[in-house]
């Protein structure tokens, strides 16, 4: 390991947090011309990474660590972007324009002209005892998908906590390893915060016939183990699973803890509006560590996981920052790989109040299209990429694709989108 | 390493290294050529990574996949025989030099 870096002892741009979000809002700003010096402050010990093919493609081992890079040292150097990793920075001090200065773990600080927070979040853990026995896992950062790697290639019966996106991306590589795989949810179906029942249908269908067990509207009560070795899974009525291997996708917690000491307004996530200011117009913030308005319902506020919304509130931070207009809103939209299936959603289904579905005679597809108050809102796509690539486009267009007509699988919804009433 | 020729929307030019075996897309992202956005990082989700490939490398960078082909159908730019989704084609020896046009909308 190399000697930590020094810090400078000032720059124009602290961004704190070397993700997704972080090294947008630093790259934008100098595709933006923004002259200033930018520090990149990460607590991983890795150069920035991307997550989505942690519990894909990286688990499966069908990529390696090198395809995981954002970017490229020479990009960070050429772009004149400081990067420090293995620096987590503990406490923060501003002035009411939002300068001020920070101080790493271990004692080093730097004065800024501009902060930006881009911290994240971390995997939720479960309240329950066993939680912490060797064998369990969550999935969250490169270390954590290295160490469940090594465990899948030593397993045999594996016991997936949580039925969401991370859960069943899990279960899915380890059913294709061949082992023993068993799901436990809480909910009665798949992705119930935020799919419709038909797509959760259709998960499950796919999922059972790789042969993945699920156990559905179950809590789990604890986690048994052995010598610090995991060893079953306890249910609420008292059944235990076998496993030498427990993943848990439970969900993310973002990392609010700075924010609420420099008493930004927290509510989960912090709050920012659509140019990524909080509640302090000096300071800024993106991506998984933030919620911001609801599209649909006034009053709410969503926090959205997901590499467009990071990249898109960094551009909007960086935007404010560089004091150029905002760039134009986007299209919210996430995809999954689960096996052959390719999912691939687009706007924000909550505060649907109708769907209609469309299926192929295959049985191999589906998309559910959300409605609200009569407008296209949101779709999920499995293997159905023209139906996404569509709705997307509307979507950014701000128009609909009537109901009825959508229904019919055969025909292409890109011929169907007409202007919102 | 082999070279990947890169002319951007802007009017640029990038002659960027590639690994054999990591794509197109990935050469260009990392360092940061302007025009691919490549949001999905890969995952042939995203259509953001769209460019024409220069006619003398047409036939090495192989046939377009089945679900690359829908995709492309809905690119945001204009799909013509050049049209690629650069996170589809590994680099080999074999396309050292392939030269590429990013597509002027993703
Ligand atoms: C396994 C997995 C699969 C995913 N799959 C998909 C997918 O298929 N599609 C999709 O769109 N999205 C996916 N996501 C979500 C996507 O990766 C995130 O939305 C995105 O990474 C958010 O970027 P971010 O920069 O906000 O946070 P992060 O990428 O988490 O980066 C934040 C960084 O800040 C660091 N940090 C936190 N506190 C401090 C501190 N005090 N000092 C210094 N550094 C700090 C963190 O350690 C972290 O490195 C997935 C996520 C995971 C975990
Ligand atoms: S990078 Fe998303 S489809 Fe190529």
């Amino acid at each position: 390991m190399s000697e930590p870096q020094n810090l400078p002892a000032r720059t124009g741009v602290l961004v704190v947090g070397a993700g997704e979000a972080g090294v947008r809002v630093a790259a934008s700003l100098r595709e933006l011309g923004h002259d200033e010096p930018i520090l990149l402050l990460g607590d991983e010990p890795h150069p920035p990474y991307q997550r989505p093919p942690l519990s894909k493609a990286f688990l499966d081992g069908t990529t390696d660590h090198d395809t995981l890079a954002l970017r490229t040292p020479d990009f960070f150097r050429e772009a004149r972007i400081e990067v420090r990793t293995g620096r987590p920075v503990a406490d923060l001090e501003i002035d009411d324009s939002g300068a001020g200065s920070a101080r790493c773990a271990g004692g080093d600080t730097v004065a800024f002209d501009h902060l930006v927070l881009a911290t994240g979040a971390r995997a939720r853990t479960l309240p329950i005892g066993g939680a912490d026995l060797d064998g369990v896992c969550t999935l969250r950062s490169l270390h954590d998908a290295e160490t469940l790697r090594a465990r899948l290639a030593r397993a045999h019966r594996v016991v997936v906590l949580g039925a969401g996106y991370i859960g069943l991306e899990a279960a899915a590589v380890a059913s294709a390893r061949g082992l023993d795989t068993t799901v436990v949810e809480r909910e009665n179906r798949l992705l119930s915060r935020v799919s419709a029942a038909p797509l959760s249908e259709f998960l499950l269908d796919r999922h059972r016939a790789w042969g993945v067990r699920f156990e559905l509207d179950t809590e789990v009560r604890e986690i048994v183990g052995d010598s610090g070795r995991v060893q079953a899974v306890k249910l609420a009525d008292g059944r235990e699973l076998p496993a030498d291997l427990v993943v848990v996708g439970v969900g993310a917690v973002p990392g609010t803890e700075l924010a609420e000491k420099l008493g930004l307004e927290v509510r989960r996530g912090i709050v920012v509006d659509t140019a990524g200011r909080t509640s302090h117009r000096g300071v800024f913030a993106a991506g998984d560590c933030t919620v911001l308005p609801h599209p649909h319902l006034s009053d709410e506020l969503l926090g959205v996981e997901s590499v467009q919304n990071a990249n898109d509130q960094a551009r909007a931070v960086a935007a404010a920052v560089a004091g150029v207009a905002p760039p134009p809103p986007a299209v919210p939209w996430f995809w999954s790989d689960q096996r052959d299936l390719k999912l691939q959603i687009a706007g924000i289904s909550s505060g649907h109040d109708s769907y209609v579905v469309r299926s192929s005679s295959s049985g191999n597809d589906v998309t559910v299209l959300y409605y609200r108050e009569g407008a296209l809102i949101a779709s999920e796509s499995v293997n159905r990429p023209k139906d996404f690539m569509a709705v997307k486009r509307a979507l950014g267009k701000d128009r609909t694709i009537p109901p009825t007509a959508a229904a019919d699988p055969d025909t292409l919804l890109k011929d169907l989108i007409i202007d919102r009433t | 390493m082999p070279k990947i020729v890169f002319n951007s929307p802007d009017g640029s030019q990038h002659v960027v290294e590639a690994r054999n075996g990591s794509s197109i897309m990935e050469a260009g992202t990392r360092a940061g050529v302007p025009g691919i956005v490549a949001e999905c990082g890969g995952a042939l989700a995203c259509a953001t990574c769209h460019v024409y490939v220069a006619d003398p490398f047409r036939d090495a960078v192989g046939e377009v996949g089945d679900f690359e082909d829908e995709m492309l159908d809905d690119a945001e730019a204009e799909r013509t025989a050049a049209s690629r989704l650069s996170c589809q084609i590994p680099m080999t020896d074999e396309l050292d030099g392939v030269e590429v046009t990013v597509a002027p909308e993703q």
